[in-house]
């Protein structure tokens, strides 16, 4: 069983009539890689439909105000449908569709992955449905109409805090009763094998592409890359390219009101090891393992479990995981809409944030990538009301 | 023999099959949830399932979740689960099975969690998301422990999955009736007899059929097939509806002594 595990993390806890499904789809998934149409197919939608390469692009004026270190932006925003989401439904569906699977389900927190995923169900003619927590739709209320438009059913979850989580659940609970036709789309580097590696193979694109211009606009690999996380797809898609070689990964958690209001979504920071939604990784949790609510102001990032790869990069050190609170997500949310006219999401707020925290102490040489995962619109109406702004 | 080993044993020589209900432990409060378990053994459950809850239950449908989740709000944890356990065992000897998810038990450390069912009384753990190929260090620490670990097998069960079941489960073999979560239907599935069937071909161990189970039709229906019905959602319904009544026992007695009418072939 070693291939389903990052070490200890990682693994297949779901309840057996999941369990040949996964299997089913670990093989395929198998096949498809060794498969040239299969990549040639992947390659073609990326391009050409969801819009890769996407730029790096170096943000002089935001680095100048900062001070410190170079900084190039991973335009993930600029993907078809708005984030990195995309990639990994793209690949996804097309595995779908070759499992002879009519319908597609997904979780969603912001609904970037709810988008992602009816945009490739109508693309390709299948029924989807989508799972969204109650107070998700309310603050995402624009991914809910987009997804609709798109001709997806949009479910809404009422249990527990009526986010993420709970969508996720409900999505696990509707696979248990539809699998023989329908395919899960995880959105995220979570659950059990094989979506933790087969969704970060699906991201690892963005760092692929992240090398190969780096080398040819500074001609060296970048010192430190910076990636908000939540489940942690964007991030592992930024970091497997470099996992092997030299650049310092860091990874930034949803600090939320703070780690010591318990108003959080730092899983790593301020969790512990335990199994949710079919992995064993750092949960929140109390001491009974009793999953705790979270809370972040990035809908995206509200979560309390994270990829058990991040586990693994985090044990071993390779990786680094900080916090960036809700206030720091807002200031490096206005910083970079003014500094360079970027609107990012509230999610890529955090890496951002991030990286205003980091840049400032680097040497002027020093190159740091800032993974925009996702651009900010669906966020205005959130933004202006935390701010007290009447639209 | 292990009590429930013993229990399906004494059935077989009587020819019936065995009644097992659930019920979400702590619900509708922690005092009358002990009372119901016993209510459960009076009226003539063979073996008693005790849910413990959990805050993301993917195995079960709306009502085992809206259960666990008050129970949870009233209290229940794994400390006064362990001491309703202690207290139905001082009263009764019927076999009693915790039910619950792997990250309570991983948290509380296997062995330990293990030990604290051994000390008050449970003889046998279902842990829904915990498959063989995950389990294989909780099953060797609850066959040391004296436990027996009862293992799932979904009708998407491929035939070498069955195999797996069949060859690690202990106590007996829990058969998932049809796909999708806990709930109570109106119909078993079709598919259950071939399945069942191929899998007596197999084993000699116990096979009980749950999921969807709620009136004595059913059971009788599965009295015929298997050694024993599962009966959860359909309880847990009865229960929540009459949660203020006076009468809650009697009607779980009443309904119980009904459903154990139909195992008797």
């Amino acid at each position: 069983m070693k291939e389903w595990h990052f070490g200890d993390f990682g693994g297949r806890y779901v309840p057996e009539t999941l369990m040949p499904a996964l299997e089913e789809l670990a093989e395929e998934y198998a096949r498809a890689q060794a498969d040239p149409t299969f990549i040639k197919e992947l390659d073609y939608y990326l391009h050409q439909y969801v819009g890769r390469p996407t730029p790096l692009y170096q943000a002089r004026r935001l680095a100048e105000k900062l001070g410190g270190a170079r900084i190039y932006l991973k335009r993930e925003d600029l993907c078809h449908t708005g984030s990195h989401k995309l990639n990994n439904t793209m690949g996804q569906v097309l595995l779908a569709r070759r499992m002879g699977k009519p319908r597609v389900i997904a979780e969603t927190g912001a609904g970037q992955h709810g988008v992602a995923t009816a945009t490739v169900a109508a693309l390709f003619g299948l029924e989807c449905d989508v799972y969204m927590g109650a107070e998700d739709m309310r603050r995402q209320a624009l991914n809910v109409y987009r997804m609709r438009l798109l001709g997806a059913r949009v479910i809404g979850v009422e249990s527990g805090s009526r986010t993420l989580k709970e969508a996720t659940s409900e999505a696990m609970r509707d696979w248990a009763a539809t699998v023989e036709h329908t395919h899960y789309i995880i959105g995220s580097v979570v659950g059990p094998h094989p979506y933790p590696t087969m969704v970060r193979d699906f991201q690892a694109v963005i760092g692929r592409e992240v090398e190969r211009d780096m080398l040819q606009q500074e001609g060296r690999l970048p010192d430190y890359l910076v990636a908000c996380v939540g489940g942690g797809s964007n991030a592992m898609g930024l970091f497997h390219q470099f996992v092997d070689k030299g650049p310092r990964l860091i990874g930034v958690e949803a600090g939320g009101l703070g780690l010591s209001s318990d108003k959080h979504s730092a899983s790593i920071n301020a969790g512990s090891p335990g199994i949710l939604h079919g992995a064993h990784s750092f949960i929140i949790q109390d001491d009974q393992g009793q999953v705790l609510p979270t809370h972040s102001i990035s809908a995206g990032l509200d979560y309390p479990g994270v990829g058990p790869e991040h586990a693994w990069l985090k044990a071993t050190g390779r990786a680094e995981y900080i916090t960036a609170t809700d206030a720091e997500a807002l200031e490096a949310f206005h910083l970079l809409a003014e500094y360079e006219g970027i609107i990012p999401a509230l999610e890529s707020s955090h890496a951002m944030a991030g990286a205003v925290r980091l840049a400032p102490d680097l040497e002027r040489d020093m190159l740091v990538v800032v993974n925009i995962s996702g651009r900010g619109d669906k966020d205005i109406d959130e933004i202006a009301e935390v701010e007290g702004v009447d639209l | 023999m292990s009590r429930i080993a013993q229990r399906f044993k004494e059935l077989k020589e009587r020819n019936e099959a065995a009644l097992i209900p659930f019920i979400t432990t702590g619900y509708p409060d922690l005092q009358q949830s002990l009372r119901i378990v016993l209510a459960l053994a009076e009226a003539g459950a063979d073996i008693i399932e005790l849910g413990i809850p959990y805050s993301d239950p993917v195995a079960d449908g709306p009502v085992i979740q809206k259960a666990s989740q008050q129970a949870r709000a009233a209290g229940m944890d794994l400390k006064a689960f362990f001491s309703l356990v202690a207290e139905v065992r001082r009263k009764t000897g019927v076999p009693l099975v915790a039910m619950t998810y792997y990250n309570p038990v991983f948290v509380c450390g296997q062995k330990r969690f293990a030990d604290n069912c051994r000390q008050s009384g449970i003889d046998g753990v279902i842990l829904s998301d915990l498959p063989p190929e995950e389990g294989e260090e909780w099953l060797k620490i609850a066959a040391g422990a004296g436990l027996d670990t009862i293992l799932l097998a979904a009708p998407t069960s491929t035939e070498e999955r069955l195999r797996k079941a069949i060859d690690s489960t202990s106590g007996f073999i829990y058969c998932v009736s049809r796909l999708g979560v806990t709930g109570a239907d109106h119909d078993l599935s079709s598919s259950l007899r071939p399945r069942l069937e191929r899998m007596r071909a197999m084993t000699d161990k116990p096979l009980c059929v749950g999921f969807g189970l709620s009136m004595p039709e059913h059971i009788r229906q599965v009295a015929a097939l298997a050694d024993g019905a599962v009966i959860g959602s359909a309880l847990v319904r009865l229960i929540a509806d009459n949660a203020a009544a006076p009468d809650l026992l009697d009607k779980v007695r009443g309904f119980t002594a009904l459903l154990k009418q139909a195992t008797i072939r």
